[in-house]
Protein backbone atom coordinates (compact mmCIF):
# COMPACT_ATOMS: atom_id res chain seq x y z
CA UNK A 1 0.00 0.00 0.00
CA UNK A 2 2.90 2.31 0.76
CA UNK A 3 4.06 1.89 -2.84
CA UNK A 4 0.73 3.03 -4.15
CA UNK A 5 1.00 6.72 -3.29
CA UNK A 6 4.12 7.51 -5.36
CA UNK A 7 2.73 5.50 -8.26
CA UNK A 8 -0.57 7.35 -8.15
CA UNK A 9 1.23 10.70 -7.84
CA UNK A 10 3.26 10.04 -11.00
CA UNK A 11 0.18 8.75 -12.80
CA UNK A 12 -1.75 11.85 -11.75
CA UNK A 13 1.06 14.06 -13.05
CA UNK A 14 1.07 12.31 -16.41
CA UNK A 15 -2.71 12.58 -16.78
CA UNK A 16 -2.58 16.26 -15.86
CA UNK A 17 0.15 17.00 -18.43
CA UNK A 18 -1.80 15.02 -20.98
CA UNK A 19 -4.97 17.07 -20.40
CA UNK A 20 -2.95 20.28 -20.60
CA UNK A 21 -1.46 19.17 -23.94
CA UNK A 22 -4.81 18.31 -25.50
CA UNK A 23 -5.97 21.91 -25.99
CA UNK A 24 -2.95 23.25 -27.91
CA UNK A 25 -2.74 20.03 -29.95
CA UNK A 26 -6.40 20.17 -31.03
CA UNK A 27 -7.20 23.87 -31.08
CA UNK A 28 -6.67 24.38 -34.83
CA UNK A 29 -8.97 21.50 -35.75
CA UNK A 30 -11.52 22.70 -33.21
CA UNK A 31 -11.46 26.27 -34.58
CA UNK A 32 -11.80 25.05 -38.17
CA UNK A 33 -14.85 23.04 -37.21
CA UNK A 34 -16.35 25.92 -35.25
CA UNK A 35 -15.79 28.31 -38.15
CA UNK A 36 -17.47 25.91 -40.55
CA UNK A 37 -20.39 25.72 -38.14
CA UNK A 38 -20.76 29.51 -38.35
CA UNK A 39 -18.83 30.89 -35.37
CA UNK A 40 -16.61 33.91 -35.72
CA UNK A 41 -12.96 33.07 -35.14
CA UNK A 42 -10.00 35.46 -34.93
CA UNK A 43 -8.16 35.51 -37.23
CA UNK A 44 -10.57 34.29 -39.85
CA UNK A 45 -9.64 31.42 -42.18
CA UNK A 46 -7.66 28.26 -41.58
CA UNK A 47 -4.78 29.47 -43.77
CA UNK A 48 -4.46 32.76 -41.86
CA UNK A 49 -4.33 30.91 -38.58
CA UNK A 50 -1.39 28.78 -39.66
CA UNK A 51 1.03 31.58 -38.90
CA UNK A 52 -0.45 32.27 -35.42
CA UNK A 53 0.79 30.26 -32.45
CA UNK A 54 -1.62 27.83 -30.81
CA UNK A 55 -1.42 29.66 -27.48
CA UNK A 56 -2.38 32.92 -29.16
CA UNK A 57 -5.33 31.16 -30.80
CA UNK A 58 -6.42 29.72 -27.46
CA UNK A 59 -6.23 33.14 -25.82
CA UNK A 60 -8.16 34.90 -28.61
CA UNK A 61 -10.86 32.21 -28.92
CA UNK A 62 -11.08 31.01 -25.34
CA UNK A 63 -14.77 30.08 -25.70
CA UNK A 64 -13.81 27.36 -28.24
CA UNK A 65 -11.05 25.72 -26.15
CA UNK A 66 -13.66 23.40 -24.64
CA UNK A 67 -14.38 22.02 -28.10
CA UNK A 68 -10.76 20.86 -28.38
CA UNK A 69 -11.57 18.25 -25.74
CA UNK A 70 -14.52 16.75 -27.57
CA UNK A 71 -13.43 16.24 -31.18
CA UNK A 72 -14.35 13.12 -33.13
CA UNK A 73 -10.94 12.86 -34.73
CA UNK A 74 -8.58 14.70 -32.41
CA UNK A 75 -4.89 15.04 -33.04
CA UNK A 76 -4.48 14.07 -29.38
CA UNK A 77 -7.48 12.43 -27.69
CA UNK A 78 -8.06 12.94 -23.99
CA UNK A 79 -7.44 10.06 -21.57
CA UNK A 80 -11.19 9.83 -21.09
CA UNK A 81 -11.76 9.48 -24.85
CA UNK A 82 -9.10 6.77 -25.05
CA UNK A 83 -10.63 5.01 -22.08
CA UNK A 84 -14.09 5.14 -23.62
CA UNK A 85 -12.80 3.81 -26.95
CA UNK A 86 -10.90 1.08 -25.17
CA UNK A 87 -14.03 0.04 -23.31
CA UNK A 88 -16.12 0.19 -26.48
CA UNK A 89 -13.74 -2.19 -28.26
CA UNK A 90 -13.11 -4.59 -25.38
CA UNK A 91 -15.43 -4.88 -22.38
CA UNK A 92 -18.50 -3.59 -24.16
CA UNK A 93 -18.07 -6.01 -27.06
CA UNK A 94 -17.41 -8.86 -24.66
CA UNK A 95 -20.67 -8.04 -22.89
CA UNK A 96 -22.44 -8.23 -26.21
CA UNK A 97 -20.82 -11.62 -26.83
CA UNK A 98 -18.66 -10.36 -29.67
CA UNK A 99 -15.28 -10.51 -27.92
CA UNK A 100 -13.72 -12.22 -30.92
CA UNK A 101 -15.23 -10.21 -33.73
CA UNK A 102 -12.56 -8.47 -35.77
CA UNK A 103 -13.66 -5.10 -34.44
CA UNK A 104 -12.79 -6.18 -30.94
CA UNK A 105 -9.37 -5.41 -29.48
CA UNK A 106 -9.62 -8.61 -27.46
CA UNK A 107 -9.48 -10.51 -30.73
CA UNK A 108 -6.52 -8.48 -32.01
CA UNK A 109 -4.69 -8.76 -28.68
CA UNK A 110 -5.22 -12.50 -28.79
CA UNK A 111 -3.65 -12.69 -32.27
CA UNK A 112 -0.70 -10.62 -31.06
CA UNK A 113 -0.40 -12.63 -27.85
CA UNK A 114 -0.14 -15.90 -29.73
CA UNK A 115 2.75 -14.67 -31.87
CA UNK A 116 4.35 -13.11 -28.81
CA UNK A 117 4.29 -16.37 -26.91
CA UNK A 118 5.69 -18.32 -29.85
CA UNK A 119 8.40 -15.73 -30.33
CA UNK A 120 9.08 -15.71 -26.60
CA UNK A 121 9.44 -19.48 -26.51
CA UNK A 122 11.73 -19.43 -29.52
CA UNK A 123 13.80 -16.53 -28.22
CA UNK A 124 14.05 -18.12 -24.79
CA UNK A 125 15.29 -21.39 -26.30
CA UNK A 126 17.84 -19.63 -28.50
CA UNK A 127 18.97 -17.42 -25.61
CA UNK A 128 19.39 -20.26 -23.13
CA UNK A 129 21.11 -22.60 -25.57
CA UNK A 130 23.37 -19.79 -26.75
CA UNK A 131 24.29 -18.95 -23.17
CA UNK A 132 25.16 -22.57 -22.41
CA UNK A 133 27.35 -22.69 -25.52
CA UNK A 134 29.06 -19.43 -24.57
CA UNK A 135 29.74 -20.50 -20.99
CA UNK A 136 31.05 -23.94 -21.93
CA UNK A 137 32.97 -23.14 -25.09
CA UNK A 138 35.61 -20.51 -25.45
CA UNK A 139 35.17 -20.57 -29.20
CA UNK A 140 31.46 -19.84 -28.85
CA UNK A 141 32.23 -17.13 -26.32
CA UNK A 142 34.49 -15.35 -28.77
CA UNK A 143 32.38 -15.92 -31.88
CA UNK A 144 28.72 -15.87 -30.77
CA UNK A 145 28.72 -12.94 -28.39
CA UNK A 146 29.85 -10.25 -30.87
CA UNK A 147 27.19 -11.41 -33.36
CA UNK A 148 24.54 -11.34 -30.69
CA UNK A 149 25.45 -7.75 -29.93
CA UNK A 150 25.62 -6.74 -33.60
CA UNK A 151 22.20 -8.32 -34.20
CA UNK A 152 20.68 -5.85 -31.76
CA UNK A 153 22.15 -2.81 -33.51
CA UNK A 154 20.14 -3.46 -36.69
CA UNK A 155 16.80 -1.66 -36.53
CA UNK A 156 14.11 -4.29 -36.36
CA UNK A 157 11.81 -2.10 -38.47
CA UNK A 158 14.27 -2.48 -41.33
CA UNK A 159 14.70 -6.17 -40.82
CA UNK A 160 11.07 -7.14 -40.31
CA UNK A 161 9.94 -6.80 -43.97
CA UNK A 162 12.94 -8.84 -45.09
CA UNK A 163 12.11 -11.66 -42.72
CA UNK A 164 8.54 -11.66 -44.04
CA UNK A 165 9.69 -11.66 -47.68
CA UNK A 166 12.21 -14.43 -47.07
CA UNK A 167 9.74 -16.64 -45.25
CA UNK A 168 7.13 -16.23 -47.97
CA UNK A 169 9.84 -17.15 -50.51
CA UNK A 170 10.50 -20.26 -48.47
CA UNK A 171 6.84 -21.12 -48.89
CA UNK A 172 5.76 -20.39 -45.33
CA UNK A 173 2.11 -19.48 -45.49
CA UNK A 174 0.52 -16.91 -43.23
CA UNK A 175 2.09 -14.37 -40.99
CA UNK A 176 2.44 -16.37 -37.78
CA UNK A 177 5.90 -17.80 -38.34
CA UNK A 178 7.68 -14.64 -39.56
CA UNK A 179 6.05 -12.64 -36.76
CA UNK A 180 7.31 -15.13 -34.20
CA UNK A 181 10.80 -14.97 -35.73
CA UNK A 182 10.85 -11.16 -35.55
CA UNK A 183 9.63 -11.34 -32.00
CA UNK A 184 12.25 -13.95 -31.06
CA UNK A 185 14.92 -11.79 -32.67
CA UNK A 186 14.26 -9.04 -30.13
CA UNK A 187 13.64 -11.31 -27.20
CA UNK A 188 16.59 -13.73 -27.30
CA UNK A 189 19.17 -11.09 -26.47
CA UNK A 190 18.24 -10.21 -22.87
CA UNK A 191 17.76 -13.91 -22.16
CA UNK A 192 21.20 -14.71 -23.59
CA UNK A 193 22.97 -11.97 -21.65
CA UNK A 194 21.16 -12.78 -18.40
CA UNK A 195 21.78 -16.49 -18.69
CA UNK A 196 25.48 -16.04 -19.44
CA UNK A 197 25.76 -13.97 -16.30
CA UNK A 198 23.66 -16.45 -14.34
CA UNK A 199 25.56 -19.53 -15.45
CA UNK A 200 28.77 -17.79 -14.48
CA UNK A 201 27.40 -16.68 -11.12
CA UNK A 202 28.81 -19.54 -8.97
CA UNK A 203 32.15 -18.51 -7.55
CA UNK A 204 35.35 -20.49 -8.19
CA UNK A 205 35.31 -22.19 -4.80
CA UNK A 206 31.88 -23.63 -5.50
CA UNK A 207 33.14 -25.07 -8.77
CA UNK A 208 36.25 -26.36 -6.96
CA UNK A 209 34.04 -28.06 -4.41
CA UNK A 210 32.31 -30.01 -7.18
CA UNK A 211 35.71 -30.91 -8.58
CA UNK A 212 36.68 -32.43 -5.23
CA UNK A 213 33.67 -34.72 -5.65
CA UNK A 214 34.95 -35.63 -9.10
CA UNK A 215 31.63 -34.36 -10.52
CA UNK A 216 31.10 -34.55 -14.28
CA UNK A 217 30.45 -31.46 -16.38
CA UNK A 218 26.78 -32.40 -16.70
CA UNK A 219 26.45 -32.85 -12.95
CA UNK A 220 27.95 -29.46 -12.18
CA UNK A 221 25.66 -27.91 -14.79
CA UNK A 222 22.51 -29.48 -13.40
CA UNK A 223 23.33 -29.21 -9.71
CA UNK A 224 25.10 -25.86 -9.56
CA UNK A 225 25.11 -23.66 -12.64
CA UNK A 226 21.51 -24.11 -13.68
CA UNK A 227 19.87 -23.50 -10.29
CA UNK A 228 22.27 -20.61 -9.63
CA UNK A 229 21.20 -18.97 -12.89
CA UNK A 230 17.45 -19.02 -12.21
CA UNK A 231 17.18 -15.58 -10.55
CA UNK A 232 19.03 -14.10 -13.54
CA UNK A 233 16.84 -16.03 -15.95
CA UNK A 234 13.62 -14.65 -14.48
CA UNK A 235 14.85 -11.08 -14.64
CA UNK A 236 15.81 -11.62 -18.29
CA UNK A 237 12.51 -13.25 -19.10
CA UNK A 238 10.63 -10.20 -17.87
CA UNK A 239 12.61 -7.97 -20.21
CA UNK A 240 12.39 -10.63 -22.92
CA UNK A 241 8.63 -10.95 -22.95
CA UNK A 242 8.16 -7.19 -23.25
CA UNK A 243 10.66 -7.22 -26.14
CA UNK A 244 8.82 -10.13 -27.72
CA UNK A 245 5.57 -8.17 -27.66
CA UNK A 246 7.23 -5.15 -29.27
CA UNK A 247 8.74 -7.47 -31.88
CA UNK A 248 5.36 -8.95 -32.73
CA UNK A 249 3.74 -5.55 -33.08
CA UNK A 250 6.58 -4.37 -35.31
CA UNK A 251 6.12 -7.56 -37.32
CA UNK A 252 2.47 -6.66 -37.84
CA UNK A 253 3.16 -3.11 -38.97
CA UNK A 254 4.89 -3.10 -42.33
CA UNK A 255 3.11 -5.84 -44.12
CA UNK A 256 -0.51 -5.08 -44.55
CA UNK A 257 -1.50 -7.47 -41.82
CA UNK A 258 -5.21 -7.20 -41.04
CA UNK A 259 -5.26 -8.61 -37.54
CA UNK A 260 -3.20 -8.01 -34.43
CA UNK A 261 -2.58 -4.85 -32.41
CA UNK A 262 0.12 -3.71 -34.84
CA UNK A 263 -2.35 -3.93 -37.70
CA UNK A 264 -4.86 -1.87 -35.70
CA UNK A 265 -2.26 0.82 -35.18
CA UNK A 266 -1.44 0.86 -38.89
CA UNK A 267 -5.07 0.87 -39.98
CA UNK A 268 -5.88 3.65 -37.51
CA UNK A 269 -3.08 5.67 -39.05
CA UNK A 270 -4.15 5.06 -42.65
CA UNK A 271 -7.81 5.85 -42.01
CA UNK A 272 -7.13 8.87 -39.81
CA UNK A 273 -8.63 7.31 -36.71
CA UNK A 274 -6.37 8.43 -33.87
CA UNK A 275 -8.65 6.92 -31.27
CA UNK A 276 -8.10 3.49 -32.78
CA UNK A 277 -4.32 4.01 -32.67
CA UNK A 278 -4.39 5.13 -29.09
CA UNK A 279 -6.62 2.40 -27.85
CA UNK A 280 -4.51 -0.23 -29.63
CA UNK A 281 -1.39 1.29 -28.04
CA UNK A 282 -2.96 1.12 -24.63
CA UNK A 283 -4.14 -2.42 -25.23
CA UNK A 284 -0.54 -3.35 -26.06
CA UNK A 285 0.74 -1.64 -22.92
CA UNK A 286 -1.84 -3.40 -20.77
CA UNK A 287 -0.97 -6.73 -22.37
CA UNK A 288 2.75 -6.16 -21.71
CA UNK A 289 2.00 -5.18 -18.12
CA UNK A 290 -0.02 -8.34 -17.58
CA UNK A 291 2.66 -10.58 -19.06
CA UNK A 292 5.45 -9.00 -16.99
CA UNK A 293 3.34 -9.16 -13.83
CA UNK A 294 2.59 -12.80 -14.47
CA UNK A 295 6.29 -13.59 -14.82
CA UNK A 296 7.05 -11.52 -11.73
CA UNK A 297 4.60 -13.50 -9.64
CA UNK A 298 5.99 -16.77 -11.01
CA UNK A 299 9.46 -15.58 -10.09
CA UNK A 300 8.48 -14.70 -6.52
CA UNK A 301 6.72 -17.97 -5.95
CA UNK A 302 9.37 -20.14 -7.63
CA UNK A 303 12.43 -18.52 -6.07
CA UNK A 304 10.76 -18.13 -2.70
CA UNK A 305 9.88 -21.82 -2.67
CA UNK A 306 13.35 -22.75 -3.84
CA UNK A 307 15.00 -21.06 -0.89
CA UNK A 308 12.33 -21.97 1.60
CA UNK A 309 11.19 -18.40 2.13
CA UNK A 310 7.61 -18.84 1.01
CA UNK B 1 54.80 -48.66 10.67
CA UNK B 2 51.96 -47.80 8.29
CA UNK B 3 52.54 -46.11 4.99
CA UNK B 4 52.17 -42.35 5.27
CA UNK B 5 48.85 -40.91 4.19
CA UNK B 6 50.38 -37.97 2.38
CA UNK B 7 53.95 -37.82 1.20
CA UNK B 8 55.53 -34.91 -0.66
CA UNK B 9 59.09 -34.95 -1.98
CA UNK B 10 60.79 -31.97 -3.60
CA UNK B 11 57.36 -30.70 -4.48
CA UNK B 12 57.42 -27.46 -6.48
CA UNK B 13 54.74 -25.46 -8.21
CA UNK B 14 55.57 -22.47 -10.35
CA UNK B 15 52.87 -20.26 -11.84
CA UNK B 16 53.82 -18.52 -15.07
CA UNK B 17 52.49 -14.98 -14.92
CA UNK B 18 52.99 -11.88 -17.03
CA UNK B 19 55.44 -10.61 -14.42
CA UNK B 20 57.56 -13.74 -14.70
CA UNK B 21 57.39 -17.01 -12.77
CA UNK B 22 55.93 -17.12 -9.26
CA UNK B 23 57.28 -19.88 -7.05
CA UNK B 24 54.21 -20.81 -5.06
CA UNK B 25 55.94 -23.91 -3.68
CA UNK B 26 59.61 -24.80 -3.82
CA UNK B 27 61.16 -28.12 -2.78
CA UNK B 28 58.59 -29.01 -0.19
CA UNK B 29 59.17 -32.27 1.69
CA UNK B 30 56.50 -33.43 4.10
CA UNK B 31 55.12 -36.65 5.45
CA UNK B 32 51.71 -36.88 7.09
CA UNK B 33 50.85 -40.04 8.99
CA UNK B 34 47.42 -41.53 9.47
CA UNK B 35 45.45 -39.78 12.20
CA UNK B 36 47.69 -36.69 12.24
CA UNK B 37 46.18 -33.25 12.69
CA UNK B 38 48.49 -31.08 10.64
CA UNK B 39 48.23 -27.30 10.56
CA UNK B 40 49.81 -25.19 7.87
CA UNK B 41 50.60 -21.71 9.10
CA UNK B 42 52.28 -18.78 7.42
CA UNK B 43 51.58 -15.39 5.89
CA UNK B 44 49.68 -14.88 2.62
CA UNK B 45 51.60 -16.18 -0.36
CA UNK B 46 53.53 -18.85 1.55
CA UNK B 47 51.84 -21.60 -0.44
CA UNK B 48 49.88 -23.23 2.37
CA UNK B 49 46.61 -23.18 0.46
CA UNK B 50 48.42 -24.16 -2.74
CA UNK B 51 49.86 -27.20 -0.97
CA UNK B 52 46.41 -28.22 0.23
CA UNK B 53 45.04 -27.74 -3.29
CA UNK B 54 47.83 -29.94 -4.66
CA UNK B 55 46.80 -32.72 -2.29
CA UNK B 56 43.21 -32.29 -3.51
CA UNK B 57 44.37 -32.34 -7.15
CA UNK B 58 42.96 -28.84 -7.66
CA UNK B 59 46.44 -27.67 -8.66
CA UNK B 60 49.10 -29.62 -10.52
CA UNK B 61 52.66 -29.53 -9.14
CA UNK B 62 55.33 -28.67 -11.70
CA UNK B 63 58.06 -30.79 -10.12
CA UNK B 64 58.60 -33.38 -7.41
CA UNK B 65 56.31 -36.16 -6.25
CA UNK B 66 53.17 -36.21 -4.16
CA UNK B 67 51.22 -39.26 -3.10
CA UNK B 68 47.93 -39.51 -1.24
CA UNK B 69 47.25 -42.93 0.26
CA UNK B 70 50.06 -44.16 -1.99
CA UNK B 71 48.24 -42.95 -5.13
CA UNK B 72 48.49 -39.85 -7.28
CA UNK B 73 46.23 -37.03 -6.06
CA UNK B 74 43.90 -37.55 -9.05
CA UNK B 75 43.52 -41.25 -8.33
CA UNK B 76 43.03 -40.54 -4.65
CA UNK B 77 40.27 -38.10 -5.52
CA UNK B 78 38.53 -40.68 -7.64
CA UNK B 79 38.72 -43.01 -4.64
CA UNK B 80 37.02 -40.31 -2.54
CA UNK B 81 40.08 -40.04 -0.33
CA UNK B 82 39.30 -36.60 1.06
CA UNK B 83 36.64 -34.13 1.97
CA UNK B 84 37.43 -30.46 1.42
CA UNK B 85 36.17 -27.53 3.48
CA UNK B 86 36.54 -24.02 2.09
CA UNK B 87 36.74 -20.73 3.94
CA UNK B 88 33.19 -19.91 2.93
CA UNK B 89 30.64 -22.56 3.72
CA UNK B 90 29.33 -22.25 0.15
CA UNK B 91 26.08 -24.01 0.94
CA UNK B 92 23.60 -23.90 -1.94
CA UNK B 93 20.88 -21.46 -0.90
CA UNK B 94 18.27 -23.46 -2.81
CA UNK B 95 18.97 -26.67 -0.90
CA UNK B 96 18.11 -27.46 2.70
CA UNK B 97 20.95 -28.37 5.07
CA UNK B 98 20.12 -32.01 4.49
CA UNK B 99 20.02 -31.37 0.74
CA UNK B 100 23.42 -29.73 0.87
CA UNK B 101 24.90 -32.69 2.71
CA UNK B 102 23.32 -35.02 0.17
CA UNK B 103 25.00 -33.13 -2.70
CA UNK B 104 28.27 -35.14 -2.73
CA UNK B 105 26.33 -38.34 -2.10
CA UNK B 106 24.08 -37.67 -5.11
CA UNK B 107 27.08 -36.94 -7.30
CA UNK B 108 28.85 -40.09 -6.12
CA UNK B 109 25.72 -42.17 -6.69
CA UNK B 110 24.86 -43.37 -3.20
CA UNK B 111 21.57 -45.20 -2.65
CA UNK B 112 18.69 -43.10 -1.34
CA UNK B 113 18.24 -45.03 1.91
CA UNK B 114 21.95 -44.87 2.62
CA UNK B 115 21.91 -41.10 2.07
CA UNK B 116 19.31 -40.51 4.76
CA UNK B 117 21.32 -42.48 7.33
CA UNK B 118 24.51 -40.69 6.44
CA UNK B 119 22.89 -37.26 6.69
CA UNK B 120 21.60 -38.10 10.18
CA UNK B 121 24.98 -39.46 11.19
CA UNK B 122 27.06 -36.44 10.14
CA UNK B 123 24.50 -33.93 11.42
CA UNK B 124 24.95 -35.55 14.80
CA UNK B 125 28.74 -35.37 14.47
CA UNK B 126 28.65 -31.59 13.96
CA UNK B 127 25.89 -31.07 16.51
CA UNK B 128 23.24 -29.94 14.03
CA UNK B 129 20.57 -32.53 14.71
CA UNK B 130 17.13 -31.27 13.81
CA UNK B 131 18.40 -28.76 11.26
CA UNK B 132 18.08 -31.05 8.27
CA UNK B 133 15.05 -29.28 6.83
CA UNK B 134 16.27 -25.74 7.49
CA UNK B 135 17.63 -23.57 4.70
CA UNK B 136 21.12 -22.01 4.92
CA UNK B 137 19.79 -18.47 5.46
CA UNK B 138 18.11 -19.67 8.63
CA UNK B 139 21.50 -20.64 10.16
CA UNK B 140 24.26 -18.51 11.70
CA UNK B 141 27.68 -18.32 10.04
CA UNK B 142 29.17 -20.80 12.50
CA UNK B 143 26.34 -23.26 11.98
CA UNK B 144 26.68 -22.95 8.21
CA UNK B 145 30.37 -23.79 8.47
CA UNK B 146 29.53 -26.80 10.62
CA UNK B 147 27.07 -27.90 7.96
CA UNK B 148 29.79 -27.59 5.35
CA UNK B 149 32.05 -29.78 7.50
CA UNK B 150 29.23 -32.30 7.74
CA UNK B 151 28.99 -32.21 3.95
CA UNK B 152 32.72 -33.05 3.72
CA UNK B 153 32.31 -35.90 6.18
CA UNK B 154 29.25 -37.44 4.55
CA UNK B 155 31.08 -39.80 2.20
CA UNK B 156 33.56 -41.32 4.66
CA UNK B 157 36.78 -39.89 3.28
CA UNK B 158 39.74 -40.65 5.56
CA UNK B 159 41.30 -37.26 5.00
CA UNK B 160 39.73 -33.92 5.84
CA UNK B 161 41.31 -30.92 4.12
CA UNK B 162 40.31 -27.56 5.58
CA UNK B 163 41.33 -24.26 4.04
CA UNK B 164 40.93 -21.58 6.71
CA UNK B 165 37.51 -22.95 7.56
CA UNK B 166 36.96 -20.58 10.48
CA UNK B 167 38.76 -17.57 8.99
CA UNK B 168 35.57 -15.63 8.38
CA UNK B 169 34.07 -16.22 11.83
CA UNK B 170 34.44 -14.19 15.01
CA UNK B 171 36.75 -15.37 17.78
CA UNK B 172 34.09 -16.63 20.15
CA UNK B 173 32.48 -18.81 17.52
CA UNK B 174 35.91 -19.86 16.40
CA UNK B 175 36.93 -21.07 19.88
CA UNK B 176 33.78 -23.08 20.10
CA UNK B 177 34.26 -24.64 16.68
CA UNK B 178 37.91 -25.44 17.41
CA UNK B 179 36.82 -27.35 20.47
CA UNK B 180 34.16 -29.17 18.49
CA UNK B 181 36.57 -29.96 15.71
CA UNK B 182 38.96 -31.62 18.13
CA UNK B 183 36.14 -33.76 19.51
CA UNK B 184 35.11 -34.68 16.00
CA UNK B 185 38.68 -35.60 15.13
CA UNK B 186 38.99 -37.76 18.27
CA UNK B 187 35.72 -39.50 17.41
CA UNK B 188 36.44 -40.16 13.74
CA UNK B 189 40.21 -40.65 13.72
CA UNK B 190 40.54 -38.81 10.41
CA UNK B 191 43.72 -37.32 9.09
CA UNK B 192 43.30 -33.54 8.97
CA UNK B 193 45.14 -30.93 6.93
CA UNK B 194 44.24 -27.51 8.27
CA UNK B 195 45.32 -24.16 6.82
CA UNK B 196 45.21 -21.19 9.18
CA UNK B 197 46.52 -17.69 9.84
CA UNK B 198 46.15 -17.99 13.58
CA UNK B 199 49.00 -19.17 15.80
CA UNK B 200 46.79 -20.11 18.79
CA UNK B 201 44.46 -22.03 16.50
CA UNK B 202 47.35 -23.97 14.96
CA UNK B 203 48.92 -24.79 18.32
CA UNK B 204 45.63 -25.68 19.96
CA UNK B 205 44.47 -28.07 17.26
CA UNK B 206 47.53 -29.76 15.83
CA UNK B 207 49.70 -32.76 16.42
CA UNK B 208 52.05 -31.33 13.84
CA UNK B 209 52.50 -27.67 12.90
CA UNK B 210 54.02 -26.85 9.55
CA UNK B 211 55.42 -23.31 9.47
CA UNK B 212 55.72 -21.85 5.97
CA UNK B 213 57.28 -18.78 4.39
CA UNK B 214 56.71 -16.90 1.15
CA UNK B 215 58.87 -16.00 -1.87
CA UNK B 216 59.43 -18.83 -2.63
CA UNK B 217 56.73 -20.77 -0.76
CA UNK B 218 58.55 -23.26 1.46
CA UNK B 219 58.51 -25.03 4.81
CA UNK B 220 60.70 -23.38 7.44
CA UNK B 221 59.85 -25.58 10.43
CA UNK B 222 57.85 -28.68 11.30
CA UNK B 223 56.88 -28.78 14.96
CA UNK B 224 55.67 -31.98 16.61
CA UNK B 225 53.24 -30.93 19.29
CA UNK B 226 53.97 -32.04 22.85
CA UNK B 227 50.44 -31.26 24.01
CA UNK B 228 48.23 -34.11 25.21
CA UNK B 229 45.43 -35.36 22.95
CA UNK B 230 42.81 -34.25 25.43
CA UNK B 231 42.70 -30.46 25.10
CA UNK B 232 40.35 -28.26 27.09
CA UNK B 233 40.21 -24.59 26.00
CA UNK B 234 42.15 -23.38 29.08
CA UNK B 235 45.09 -25.46 27.93
CA UNK B 236 45.95 -22.34 26.01
CA UNK B 237 47.16 -20.58 29.14
CA UNK B 238 49.70 -23.27 30.11
CA UNK B 239 53.48 -22.63 29.75
CA UNK B 240 53.73 -25.59 27.37
CA UNK B 241 51.20 -24.01 25.01
CA UNK B 242 52.95 -20.64 25.17
CA UNK B 243 56.32 -22.30 24.48
CA UNK B 244 54.92 -23.94 21.36
CA UNK B 245 53.37 -20.64 20.24
CA UNK B 246 56.73 -19.00 20.75
CA UNK B 247 58.44 -21.60 18.58
CA UNK B 248 55.90 -21.07 15.80
CA UNK B 249 56.49 -17.33 15.97
CA UNK B 250 60.27 -17.88 15.82
CA UNK B 251 59.78 -20.08 12.78
CA UNK B 252 57.75 -17.35 11.07
CA UNK B 253 60.38 -14.77 11.95
CA UNK B 254 63.18 -16.99 10.61
CA UNK B 255 61.32 -17.14 7.31
CA UNK B 256 61.10 -13.33 7.20
CA UNK B 257 57.35 -13.62 7.43
CA UNK B 258 57.18 -10.41 9.41
CA UNK B 259 59.20 -8.35 6.94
Amino acid sequence: MRNLLPILTVLGGIVLLWYLAVAPMNIRVALDQAERAGSTITPEGSVERRSVSVFRLMADNSEHVRAAYALDRPRLPTPAQVGAELWKTTGDMALKGRAFSNRSLIYHAWITLQSTLWGFALGMAVGILGAVAIVYSRVADMSLMPWAIISQTIPIVALAPMIIVVSSQLGIEGRGVPKAIISAYLCFFPVLVGMVKGLRAPDPSQLDLLKTYDASGLQSFLKLRLPASLPFLFTSLKIGIAAALVGTIVGELPTGAVSGLGARILIGDQFGAPLAIWSALFAAAILAGLLVTLLDLTQRVALGRMEGRA
Amino acid sequence: MQDPVIQAQNLSLTFQTNDGPVHALKDVDLTIEKGDFVSFIGPSGCGKTTFLRCIAALEKPTAGSLTVNGLTPEEARRNRAYGYVFQHAGLYPWRTIGGNIRLPLEIMGYAKSDMADRVQHVLKLVDLEGFEKKFPWQLSGGMQQRASIARALAFDADILLMDEPFGALDEIVRDHLNEQLLKLWAKTGKTVGFVTHSIPEAVYLSTKIVVMSPRPGRITDVIESTLPRERPLDLRETPEFLALSHRVREGLRAGHSYD
